[in-house]
């Protein structure tokens, strides 16, 4: 890039000043309660909005002239890359499942998270949040449509990503990511600012962004790679936004110190359980792999977040207390995960594997406490029996968290042997949660909570299943049905990737293309 | 003092920047990682507008970093001049 800078006739804090401040107006006719009606129920105090101020000083002028140059280089690159038929440059075809992971549990969130922005923006009365709130929403609408455009060519040649919007709302796993997000934009804007804005981009979208990027460069896949970074250079902006809105907010006034320290605790906690699908992917998917997810949380959350919230003590903010247990299941986290979808690949949109000897001495290496002892041996057996023809696809349905909607698969905080289980009376019924973290989120919000949409629940009322369907004829088989209900194809778009079409094509079209046939 | 860092894409844009930020910061590290480049300092990291276009010989305006960004971690303050990072604990 080599642009013209052209002469400003103001500096940057004045220009700043008036496109945002200067734009706004007193409504002479309307009550100020009436314009904006969600901005006291949560009780958040703000009594000067002036005072927010957004670090990089952009306006819209400058915001549209930065985009349009990341649109340009990312749509040549993306180009290109088709046009090179960049998708059999990958490392191996086990890769294109960590798009295909991506497409249907990330890329819809994008959108939400451009509604979530819109929505938050309309109802702050400040000029300063409502344009920051305003390019965020812009930008995330953008993130959906690359990464569907990038995407779009990988659904040429693979399976599993042909219905990522339908799946998304309806596979069980798909669930988790999706009920994260309907979560906070379901809350009111200021809990929808922490919980977003702040506990996950300026906490957690490091630790997704930086290592899926830098791991798609390292696995060739320079389609995701340009998505990524053209999103991540927002995420950037996004990040200092997080942070302002956290020190707007707590210096406002000392009575919002405890609600904001109550979402930190919460959304902290809600995103990381999220991040398991990360987990997974870093240590198991990625052929070629950049950092493990251990390493990759002692460095953007340990570190970088122990120097966030060591800043952030002067207003009373101490680090979220599920960092503990966090740290205790760092050595489990990705292993516990991956079993779960190795059992359940008869129910996923993608293929899963068993690790390599290669891959099973990084995973020792980069869990020397638990992987020999725990997880190697659990893997070894599996290979066997796969092997000898046994190979077992888990058909019953598991029970979930009624807080994060995953599976009840995690251990106890500091024995890695016992399933760690909670549960909760709540008029008559009975709830379960995977942590005490989980269980004391329903506990503050029951009403919110109870009324999760969880799919195991649902396939067992019969709400999954293609609508004409007869579960009491003779030898129904549910899966086969929820699997119709989801748009998969059995035998297609699930199951192991060493019996795939998927490897298969691979293999031949990557043959074609370096031999004259 | 805590780390600040900012993390810029690898390429031909950001190889003077990233030269501008050594140069200016006396405590900050390169980490080299795959397709991006990430400069940890000490406490405050600062990007000088003049340093830059000393390197590129052409004006330059710091807005258009945002074209290469990829993460940061500290506050931030940003003038016509300079981009600063800094933690104040």
């Amino acid at each position: 890039m080599d642009m013209q800078v052209a002469k400003k006739k103001l500096g940057l804090k004045e220009r700043y000043a008036v496109m945002t401040r200067g734009l706004d107006w007193t409504p002479s006719y309307q009550k100020m309660e009436d314009i904006y009606p969600y901005i006291a129920y949560e009780g958040i105090k703000i009594h000067d909005w002036d005072k927010w101020e957004d670090p990089f000083r952009l306006t819209m002028d400058a915001y549209w002239k930065y985009q349009a140059e990341k649109e340009r280089k990312l749509y040549a690159i993306i180009d290109a890359f088709n046009q090179n038929n960049g998708h059999l440059n990958v490392t191996d075809a086990r890769y294109v499942n960590t798009v295909k992971l991506f497409i249907s549990g990330i890329s819809p969130l994008e959108y939400v998270a451009h509604r979530g922005f819109a929505h938050a923006g309309r109802a702050f009365p400040g000029p300063g949040p409502r344009v920051a709130c305003l390019m965020q929403s812009l930008d995330e609408i953008r993130h959906a449509q690359t990464q569907v455009h990038s995407i779009s060519n990988y659904n040429k040649y693979y399976n599993g990503m042909h219905d990522f919007h339908h799946m998304h709302d309806r596979v069980w796993f798909l669930s988790v990511p999706k009920s994260f997000f309907d979560d906070a934009i379901t809350a009111g804007p200021f809990e929808f600012m922490v919980s977003i804005g702040f506990s996950f981009e300026y906490v957690l979208t490091n630790l997704l962004f930086v290592p899926f990027v830098s791991g798609a460069a390292y696995n060739g896949d320079m389609g995701t790679m340009t998505f990524g970074f053209s999103a991540q250079s927002d995420e950037a902006r996004h990040m200092t936004l997080g942070l302002e809105v956290i020190k707007f907010i707590l210096e406002q006034d000392p009575a919002n110190v405890p609600i904001v320290q109550r979402w930190i605790d919460k959304w902290t906690w809600r995103g990381y359980r999220v991040l398991t699908l990360v987990a997974m992917m870093m240590d198991y998917m990625l052929p070629k792999r950049t950092m493990s997810w251990k390493e990759a949380w002692e460095v953007y959350f340990e570190e970088n977040g122990g120097a966030l919230f060591k800043d952030l003590a002067r207003y009373g903010i101490t680090m979220p207390k599920c960092a503990e247990q966090i740290a205790l299941e760092k050595d489990h986290l990705s292993h516990q995960a991956w079993s779960t979808f190795y059992n359940y690949a008869a129910a996923a949109n993608f293929h899963t594997w068993m690790p390599d000897e290669d891959e099973m001495a990084w995973l020792s290496s980069k869990y020397p406490e638990s992987f020999d002892k725990l997880y190697r041996p659990r893997y070894e057996f599996w290979r066997e029996q796969a092997a000898k023809g046994n190979r077992f696809y888990n058909k019953t349905l598991p029970m979930l968290c009624q807080t994060c909607q995953i599976p009840m698969i995690f251990t106890e905080p500091g024995d890695a042997t016992k399933i760690c289980y909670r549960e909760v009376d709540y008029k008559g019924d009975k709830y379960h949660f995977c942590s005490d973290h989980c269980k004391e989120i329903f506990e503050h919000e029951p009403e919110k909570y109870v009324q999760a949409w969880l799919p195991v629940h649902q396939i067992y009322q019969g709400n999954c299943f293609p609508e004409g369907t007869d579960p009491t004829v003779e030898g129904f088989d549910p899966l086969a049905a929820v699997l119709k209900y989801y748009n998969l194809e059995h035998g297609r778009d699930n199951l192991d990737f060493d019996i795939s079409e998927d490897k298969k094509n691979f293999a031949e079209w990557r043959g074609q293309a370096t031999k004259n046939i | 003092m805590s780390t600040v860092f900012l993390a810029l894409q690898t390429n031909e844009d950001t190889r003077p920047i990233i030269e501008a930020i050594l140069q200016d910061n006396p405590s900050a590290v390169v980490d080299e990682q795959p397709a991006m480049v990430k400069i940890n300092a000490d406490g405050r990291l600062v990007v000088r507008r003049e340093t830059i276009e000393e390197l590129i010989g052409r004006d330059y305006d710091l807005q258009e970093l945002q074209v290469n960004m990829i993460t940061m971690s500290g506050n931030l303050d940003q003038t016509d001049d300079e981009i600063t990072l800094f933690w104040k604990s």
